[in-house]
């Protein structure tokens, strides 16, 4: 018997020692649980070149990734760290509703359904894409509408086929789709032969064009936009001045390219006589303080990631593998779609 | 040498049709093997700085390998830190090893994972002895699915002979508790019970009481493991003869002496075939821990092959992880062929 005990005793410490952690506890208010952890959570994407990627030493890198390190930025200074947690598109929203990330920095489309049904607020959009078609230049095609009848290569499980039956329906004209498991397969089936075109949202084709065609100059990217994908970040309802932090950080990020404030010289902007600068970088007024954020916020988080243009041509701009233009993405003052709101 | 050219031949060209085989499976060896080993080896880039050099060999891109596999291997983990998961993973092996070699006593073994394993969650967690503290949601590569396999067989054996000796329970409650638990693991896929374990979980439990995720699908796999090991376990309990039982109880031994010292041990030989083959089921199947975001083996490599410099180079990401996992598949199959082997002879 004395056996049996020892026996037990042993399972017991085994199984003591297989549950041996556990998570700390959760606070009340994002950003309180944010200041207490000293660490902002975001989920992140598992892995989209050029967005959300852990790189060869293992570092997340990209646009939503330097947005989470932004929001971070501005709620607990330098001092900021950041946890990524990386979810599968059908994880994401669960995650942020259960309370394991803060929020979602992953490259979710923001649509009504999920604003009004998820419990979720999206704070703004950091990039607005699109589904497009990537098509071979000898084929000589002016449109979208040129591609009647044609075959076209797909990935399931996106919205993408419904994009496209919705499209050629509309404009009374049909298609083929050839649906693959995975833009891998897709891709490789489109640069083998199997389809005359190939369609997914436009900042991949663009990455896919530069770096994976045969000759990038063969192949081009129809002018047609079919639908709008634009991305966000998302908070839960929970605490509304996190969802305020939010959304104004990523306005400081634009207002900040709009007045030529970088980070390389945001230390000698921060003397600068313009006053919207002296908002924006917390040398005047108090627009940290109403966000219950210090001074020198939006300095600080320029000073670590950069404004939007830097952020956008770090991680996809032409001078990455990815070789996307600014287009949509562009401040409004040169024809595109990022517009500041007032600081002030 | 005589005798072994005309063995040889007798095997190779015996009949028509062994003849005609043996002639399409050399047709098919020198039409398939140049084109592989000149893809894999004479072709193939070892090392370049960026994938252009591999587009111009043509052959197999090992550089990709050369430039993630600490990516692949390790996953998030501090890259300064990783001399740990790699001393964790190694540490790991030898305790496999040394308790499979069955050169030691049980106390010695229990002794050893024990200690071992409060060393490898040292060693992986940090925080003491001026080891920086790395949270588990940065755990990832082969030292997780590692963890994984070995931490679900380990947690769920346990479990499993309890259930399977519960099913064969006189006690109906017992009998119904069990029978229940297993036909209900084994009629949902592991995913959902991952799911479940992930997602639905969190939504059910008060916001202070959380639990890790890696625990929780710890937590899954084991539950999962114990009800398929069970069923193994069943059916060596089946094959050890009701005489033993009775003689047992015969010499006046009690239903858990007559089960731990007589039935068990001759059960768990006749199970080991199937042991094994759930625990390299297992192995693999850690692999779905990727859908809930836990990086594995596997979600590394996927998260290596999602750099767009790289990632035209899928085969030689996939080919690589297969690798590592025959590897050890082909370890643990031949492990417990030696085992029976052993335990036949001992008998």
């Amino acid at each position: 018997m004395n056996h049996l005990l020892r026996n037990g005793l042993a399972g017991a410490m085994l199984m003591a020692t297989c549950a041996g952690f556990a998570m700390p506890a959760q606070a009340g208010t994002t950003i309180d649980g944010i200041r207490q952890r000293g660490e902002t959570a975001c989920g992140v994407s598992t892995g989209i070149g050029g967005f959300s990627i852990a790189d060869s030493s293992g570092q997340w890198t990209g646009l939503t990734t330097d947005f989470c390190r932004a929001v971070s930025t501005a709620i607990l200074g330098d001092a900021a760290k950041e946890k990524f947690v990386p979810l599968s598109p059908q994880q994401r929203f669960t995650a942020l509703q259960s309370g394991e990330v803060d929020m979602l920095t992953t490259v979710a489309t923001w649509t009504l359904t999920r604003d009004a049904s998820l419990g979720l607020l999206y704070a703004g959009v950091y990039f607005y894409d699109g589904q497009g078609f990537l098509v071979p230049k000898s084929l000589d095609l002016k449109s979208a509408l040129d591609l009647d009848g044609a075959s076209i290569c797909t990935a399931t499980g996106t919205t993408s086929e419904l994009n496209m039956a919705d499209y050629f329906r509309a404009n009374g004209k049909t298609f083929t789709p050839v649906v693959f498991e995975s833009q891998q397969e897709a891709r490789a089936a489109f640069f083998s032969g199997r389809c005359q075109a190939f369609s997914a949202d436009m900042s991949y084709l663009s990455s896919v064009r530069a770096s994976d065609a045969p000759n990038p100059d063969d192949w081009q990217i129809l002018p047609e936009m079919i639908s709008k994908e634009p991305l966000g970040p998302v908070v839960g309802r929970n605490d509304l001045d996190f969802f305020t932090v939010a959304k104004w950080t990523l306005m400081a990020l634009v207002e900040a390219e709009e007045r030529g404030v970088t980070s390389a010289n945001v230390d000698e902007m921060k003397d600068s006589k313009d006053p919207g600068i002296q908002r924006l970088l917390g040398s005047s007024g108090d627009m940290g303080e109403k966000l219950g954020l210090d001074a020198a916020w939006a300095y600080r988080v320029i000073k670590r990631v950069g404004n939007y243009g830097e952020i956008f041509d770090r991680n996809v701009g032409p001078g990455t593998p990815l070789r996307m233009e600014r287009n949509a993405n562009a401040l409004w003052t040169h024809g595109g779609l990022m517009y500041a709101l007032p600081i002030r | 040498m005589n005798a072994a050219v005309s063995g040889l031949r007798y095997r190779l060209f015996g009949s028509i049709s062994n003849s005609l085989l043996t002639v399409a499976m050399l047709a098919a060896f020198v039409m398939l093997l140049p084109p592989l080993l000149r893809w894999a080896f004479f072709d193939a880039t070892w090392a370049a700085a960026s994938p252009d050099a591999c587009r111009a060999n043509g052959g197999a891109c090992w550089a990709f390998i050369h430039e993630k596999y600490r990516l692949i291997l390790f996953g998030r983990y501090p890259y300064e830190e990783q001399w740990r998961p790699l001393l964790a993973l190694a540490l790991a092996v030898v305790l496999v090893l040394a308790s499979c070699s069955l050169r030691f006593g049980w106390r010695m073994v229990l002794g050893g994972w024990l200690l071992g394993t409060a060393i490898i969650l040292l060693l992986m967690r940090g925080g003491t002895l001026g080891l920086a503290p790395v949270p588990t949601d940065l755990w990832g590569g082969l030292p997780l699915t590692v963890l994984l396999a070995i931490g679900g067989i380990v947690c769920a054996f346990p479990l499993a002979v309890l259930l399977a000796l519960g099913r064969r329970s006189r006690l109906p409650v017992v009998k119904s508790i069990c029978v229940a638990t297993i036909e209900m693991v084994r009629g949902v896929p592991l995913v959902s019970v991952l799911f479940m374990a992930s997602f639905m979980i969190p939504l059910f439990l008060p916001g202070r009481l959380q639990v890790d995720a890696l625990l929780r699908a710890l937590a899954a796999i084991t539950l999962f493991s114990a009800a398929y090991l069970a069923e193994a376990i069943r059916g060596g309990l089946q094959a050890v003869s009701p005489g033993q039982e009775q003689a047992a109880a015969a010499l006046g031994l009690t239903y858990w002496q007559t089960s731990l010292l007589v039935v068990l041990p001759q059960a768990l030989r006749h199970a080991i075939p199937a042991i094994a083959n759930l625990f390299i089921g297992l192995f693999k199947d850690t692999s779905l821990v990727g859908i809930v975001g836990l990086t594995d083996l596997l979600l590394a490599a996927k998260q290596a092959l999602a750099d767009p410099q790289w990632r035209t180079f899928i085969v030689e990401g996939y080919v690589f992880v297969a690798l590592i996992y025959a590897a050890f598949c082909f370890f643990i199959s031949r492990y417990s062929r030696a085992l029976e082997r052993r335990l036949r002879n001992e008998r």
